[in-house]
């Protein structure tokens, strides 16, 4: 929680929780495909599902899986950016359970034949609660610089990667790591101090046990 | 992290500094970035929090909805007549707490503090402190500081978030937050300031978050009005040598427990309060956006409707 939570962000209005955190939320959805998408469907829960109008929510959500900041000024015109590029967007309410916060989307989110799917929640004042990535559960923020690595399950990965970062003296503020099932897919979830450089992201993607990485970038203060 | 107002004014006793140094060496600690270089961040902030004052009061250009617009312009000629009460420190807060929410209506860009729907108060009483009192901008920044120490303790014990915890949780933090910084500027000492939170917080409790057609419109420019006046009324209380029993970290977690109390209806769902009454649910029907685009035809209708309610369109 720093300073720039609480003064900030410097936005387009009308809601942090609506506008900023949903925005954010988009944001990441985007890494999280790594492109743009050609097509979205937003699930919205709680006072999202009465409320997204009068809020710009979906301006916002939109101007986020467009890759637009907080403060952009395209935000009030990003449905139309959206039909521009490409973007085909439909949101519908749905109901997460009584125990999401009540201001939570769901993304479902592709382009081309990848598709990814993302529930986050937008908790006031602009910050996020990313909860589920590709209907896994996760504990993310967005504040910090995020790697995702798609790993098959075989021994030594995580050390091999950790020992990676270490030599670039990229600090691991958060790790986590959970599997399906033994022996299959392993998704390693690495969250860090310092953006992790290009580079070190390609070297990683040769490793042979590697299916796929995506960065996410930090979008909280 | 900051967790506890106590806290603060025991680093400000252990370290013998004022309670902006405690919140900005904290910053310093947790995100490794130099003073100079949080103070210039801080300096853009109060200079989009300026500009956005600056337009709202020289502006009468209508909100998305086209239900409010133009209220602050006219508050502040209005205040400067002879015909007006409030004095020019209050009169001031009441226009600039105006400006902020409808340049943040109409989908302008501003500093949410700590959430746009509260975006009002703060900027509201440091600029009226600056303008009245005299204080420069590194003093308004170091009043930022301060804000956010409040803020931080604020969200770690309860909420700044409508839908959690109504509107109390926004435009109460806001005033709290408001008050501390006012208070601190002007000479108070930590305990002070501590009271001018207590004081300030406590009248904003149980306000729940009831937004007419889910806008942050009505009555969120006018709560904003309220806390920014509560967040005056805390600081002369404090630095006048009152003293509120309760203490600040004790009404935030009040603040935090009626939160969770508050029915869904009332935590920004637009389905409880003045959403639910005959006219806002009229309000609600008829403002709707339809499709890509900014455009509103239904704009001009809901303004109608409004006048005929009885609802000025100036908010």
């Amino acid at each position: 929680m720093s300073v720039f939570d609480i003064i900030g962000p410097r936005m387009v209005g009308p809601s942090s929780s609506h506008t900023a955190g949903a925005l954010r939320l988009g944001l990441l959805a985007r890494a999280l495909l790594g492109r743009t998408p050609e097509r979205a469907t937003i699930g919205l829960h709680g006072s999202f599902a009465t409320t997204y109008q009068g809020h710009g929510t979906d301006r916002a959500v939109v101007a986020g899986l467009l890759g637009m900041a907080p403060d952009d000024p395209r935000i009030p015109d990003s449905l139309s950016v959206a039909g521009r590029e490409g973007l085909e967007v439909s949101f519908e309410p749905v109901d997460l359970g009584a125990a999401a916060h009540p201001n939570t989307l769901r993304f479902d989110i592709a382009a081309g034949e990848d598709t990814v799917s993302l529930v986050g929640a937008s908790v006031g004042g602009g910050a996020i609660e990313v909860s589920q990535v590709n209907d896994r559960a996760v504990d993310l923020s967005g504040r910090f610089d995020t790697l995702l690595i798609q790993a098959r399950d075989v021994p030594g990965t995580t050390a091999t990667i950790t020992q990676r970062l270490a030599a670039t003296d990229i600090n691991i503020a958060f790790l986590e790591v959970g599997r399906e099932k033994r022996g299959r897919e392993a998704m390693m979830i690495i969250q860090t101090d310092h953006a992790i450089p290009d580079s070190i992201v390609d070297e990683i993607e040769e490793y042979e046990w590697v299916i796929s990485t995506r960065r996410l970038s930090k979008v909280t203060d | 992290m900051l967790t506890s107002i106590a806290e603060i004014i025991d680093r400000t006793r252990a370290h013998g500094v004022p309670m902006w140094q405690v919140v900005l060496t904290e910053e310093v600690e947790d995100t490794e970035q130099p003073e100079g270089a949080i103070l210039e961040r801080l300096d853009e902030r109060l200079a989009t929090m300026r500009s956005a004052v600056e337009r709202g009061l020289s502006s009468d250009a209508p909100s998305v909805s086209g239900l409010l617009g133009g209220g602050a312009h006219r508050f502040d000629t209005w205040r400067q007549s002879e015909a007006s009460i409030v004095g020019p420190f209050v009169g001031q807060v009441i226009a600039r707490a105006q400006a902020t929410m409808e340049v943040n209506a109409r989908m302008g860009t501003i500093v949410a503090t700590p959430t746009a729907g509260s975006s009002g108060i703060l900027p509201a009483v440091l600029f009226t402190a600056a303008n009245e009192l005299g204080f420069t901008d590194d003093e308004l920044v170091r009043g930022l500081l301060t804000a956010a120490g409040v803020g931080q303790v604020i969200v770690a014990r309860a909420s700044v978030s409508g839908a959690a915890g109504g509107c109390q949780a926004e435009t109460g933090s806001a005033a709290a937050m408001a008050a501390a910084a006012l208070t601190e500027l002007r000479g108070g000492d930590p305990d002070s300031v501590s009271h001018a939170v207590a004081f300030t917080l406590q009248g904003m409790l149980g306000l729940v978050c009831d937004p007419v057609a889910g806008l942050v419109e009505v009555p969120c420019l006018t709560r904003n009005v309220s806390g920014a006046v509560q967040a005056v009324t805390g600081s002369e209380l404090a630095l006048a040598g009152l003293h509120f029993p309760i203490p600040a970290d004790e009404v935030i977690d009040a603040m935090g427990e009626i939160g969770n109390q508050l029915d869904e209806k009332y935590r920004e769902t637009a389905r409880g309060g003045l959403a639910a009454t005959p006219t806002g649910q009229r309000l609600a029907t008829s403002v709707r956006w339809e499709g890509p685009g900014f455009e509103n035809t239904n704009a001009a209708r809901a303004r109608d409707l409004a006048r005929e309610a009885g609802i000025t369109p100036d908010g």
